[in-house]
């Protein structure tokens, strides 16, 4: 147990009221781990999703060790912050935060897609530990998040919900339906982080189907926004740390990042939106985080 | 008679005082779905979601993780049709303890329409690996069950009708999730029915009565699981089968018992139901005649089956 978990754990014990101390230079070494992680799982299993797990692995590696009020050794707490990946193909991503911050051993990452693993291409809540929703299925985590805040509202409970969404993801219509509701039942205690890469499966999105204006469509739907790079951890916390402080209406942070984020040939373009590196590219990809 | 809408409306309001954990979503159909009566007395946790039945569902599953016991209801074809991926992978793959309940089931609910029938609800859920599927017969069976799957840990698809039809059970009955009821004893053959259907197959079992045809009529209330032991010795104990359901001949409680049978115990069978078609606006008894669906054509079809018998 290093400093930072000893730091969490007390915490959690204390009831979670007392702001873990973020490291940042910790969670920049988490990013590093977690990205060499997702590129280990994929190509052991050889398949799975690069571009948008190295896209959303800041603002992962952010949130569960600068933000989220959890404890791993005890999944279920009904205090805990809520995280939804609602962009459930960066499952690699996920597994790897929730295990280098202690939900299961890291050593079980390398299962992930073989049969029988309890980690599956897409997340699956009953199986594992940490793990919120089932998703997988675009377009359903936020309907989720609102369930969830929804019952924090009626247990006066003060935890918060998180849900990441993509932003190709956002083409599905449930988005909006959850976006008008969340406005109009004023969920404060309700935060959407939009990973903005711009490239989906096919493209760019602004190609395939445009998005923009983001920030203008959140606004009319009632939302308060804040507009941030997604790679910087401090960022990330503060717009976070921001977001939870708005009572009255919910907030989307719309991080701007870069699929691929971190080997500049995986970087922005949809081919490495599932694709499995060879040896050759594995190793350039391992070297180049690993500097 | 009480309609079984009433029936639901009731019943849910009473559980909502005693279960506080129970709360109630509306995609703008209360009036008709009768959980008016649950808003009306506890606002705070009744969720008017607008017309939105796939957010509906998803904000179901997200009370449920939180140890909530939500009743999701719209009309039948916008609960499961609409929202099938939803249903599917935010409750049925978790899942989680999520009730869906669909109203204006099948052909008879006062001059609708195709848009508004819900002929393939249950073969949607029946399909959804995970999800009990319930289609009461009246009243009272409605009300027992509301209670049942409120205490059961799970997802549930029950369905409700919206007019008044002769009751089958009283206080003495107690229903089972995934227990038959038989409600008229025979021999000859036996009829197995499911919502509204049932008592129409009771009263086809009178015009047989009068013939000296003697028919057993079961209702099989949970579509999912299936009571197989019922089903198997009906087949054992008459040798023919006729089934009649408020709902396509494809997919729903005719092609669960046909399942049954053949694997089990094999005897001639007729089903009487929705035969593959949209439905139309109509008077109940106008449409019962022109689909074939009332207790003469169910008479007719169990004389049918017995003349198939060896």
């Amino acid at each position: 147990m290093n400093d930072f978990d000893r730091t969490c754990k007390k915490a959690c014990k204390n009831g979670g009221k007392i702001l873990i101390n973020c490291d940042k230079k910790l969670i920049e070494e988490k990013s590093k781990k977690i990205r060499c992680d997702i590129l280990s799982m994929v190509k052991n299993a050889q398949v799975g999703h690069i571009g948008g797990s190295f896209s959303v692995t800041d603002i992962l590696a952010a949130m569960y060790f600068g933000i989220l009020n959890i404890d791993p050794a005890n999944p279920d707490w009904q205090d805990r912050d809520r995280l939804i990946l609602s962009k459930g193909h960066g499952a690699t991503a996920l597994y790897s935060v929730l295990a280098e911050r202690g939900f299961f051993p890291v050593e079980e990452l390398m299962s992930f897609a073989k049969l029988g693993s309890k980690l599956q291409v897409h997340p699956d809540k009953r199986k594992v530990p940490g793990v919120e929703a089932s998703t997988g299925a675009l377009g359903q985590g936020l309907s989720i998040g609102i369930g969830m805040a929804l019952a924090a509202r009626l247990d006066a409970k003060e935890y918060h919900t998180f849900v990441i969404l993509g932003d190709g993801e956002i083409q599905e219509g449930q988005v909006w339906e959850a976006a008008m509701f969340a406005a109009h039942y004023k969920l404060g205690n309700l935060t959407a982080i939009l990973d903005y890469n711009n490239v989906q499966l096919m493209g760019y999105v602004s190609e395939i189907m445009e998005v923009a204006p983001i920030r203008e469509k959140w606004i009319s739907f009632g939302w308060n926004t804040i507009e941030i790079n997604g790679h910087d951890h401090g960022q990330i916390i503060n717009a976070s740390e921001k977001a939870k402080k708005i009572k009255n209406k919910p907030t989307i942070i719309i991080a701007k990042t870069i699929k691929g984020k971190g080997v500049s040939f995986m970087e922005n373009t949809c081919e490495w939106h599932g694709k499995v590196p060879c040896k050759e590219e594995y190793e350039n990809a391992i070297k180049v985080l690993s500097d | 008679m009480t309609a079984m809408r009433e029936a639901f409306g009731k019943a849910l309001a009473e559980l909502g005082e005693k279960n506080k954990d129970i709360v109630v979503l509306d995609a703008d159909l209360a009036s008709s779905t009768k959980t008016t009566y649950f808003a009306a007395q506890f606002p705070e946790r009744f969720f008017q979601v607008g017309i939105a039945e796939q957010n509906m569902i998803g904000i179901a599953a997200g009370l449920a993780s939180c140890g909530k016991i939500p009743f999701a209801a719209s009309f039948a074809v916008f609960v499961t049709k609409r929202p099938a991926d939803q249903v599917a992978i935010s409750i049925a793959y978790p899942g989680l303890n999520v009730k869906i309940v669909g109203a204006y089931t099948g052909l008879f609910n006062g001059s609708t329409g195709a848009s508004h029938m819900a002929v393939e609800d249950i073969s949607i859920m029946r399909a959804i690996p995970g999800i009990i599927v319930i289609d009461p017969a009246d009243a009272e069976e409605m009300t027992q069950a509301v209670s049942a799957i409120a205490e059961f840990n799970g997802p549930v698809y029950i369905r409700e009708t919206r007019d008044e039809w002769p009751e089958i059970f009283n206080s003495a009955y107690k229903f089972k999730i995934g227990k038959a009821a038989t409600v008229r004893d025979g021999t000859d053959a036996a009829i197995i029915a499911s919502g509204v259907m049932t008592s129409e197959s009771v009263k086809a079992a009178d015009i047989l009565k009068k013939e000296k045809i003697s028919v057993r009529v079961v209702n099989m209330s949970t579509i999912k699981p299936i009571d197989k032991d019922m089903i198997i010795s009906c087949a054992q104990e008459t040798g023919a089968i006729v089934t009649a359901e408020n709902h396509n001949i494809y997919g729903g409680l005719g092609s669960a018992v046909a399942e049954t049978i053949v694997e089990n115990f094999p005897v001639p069978m007729e089903r009487i139901g929705i035969k593959d078609t949209l439905g139309e606006a109509g008077s109940n008894s106008e449409l019962l005649e022109k689909y074939e669906m009332g207790s003469r054509f169910i008479a007719e079809a169990v004389k049918k089956v017995i003349r198939r018998k060896k």
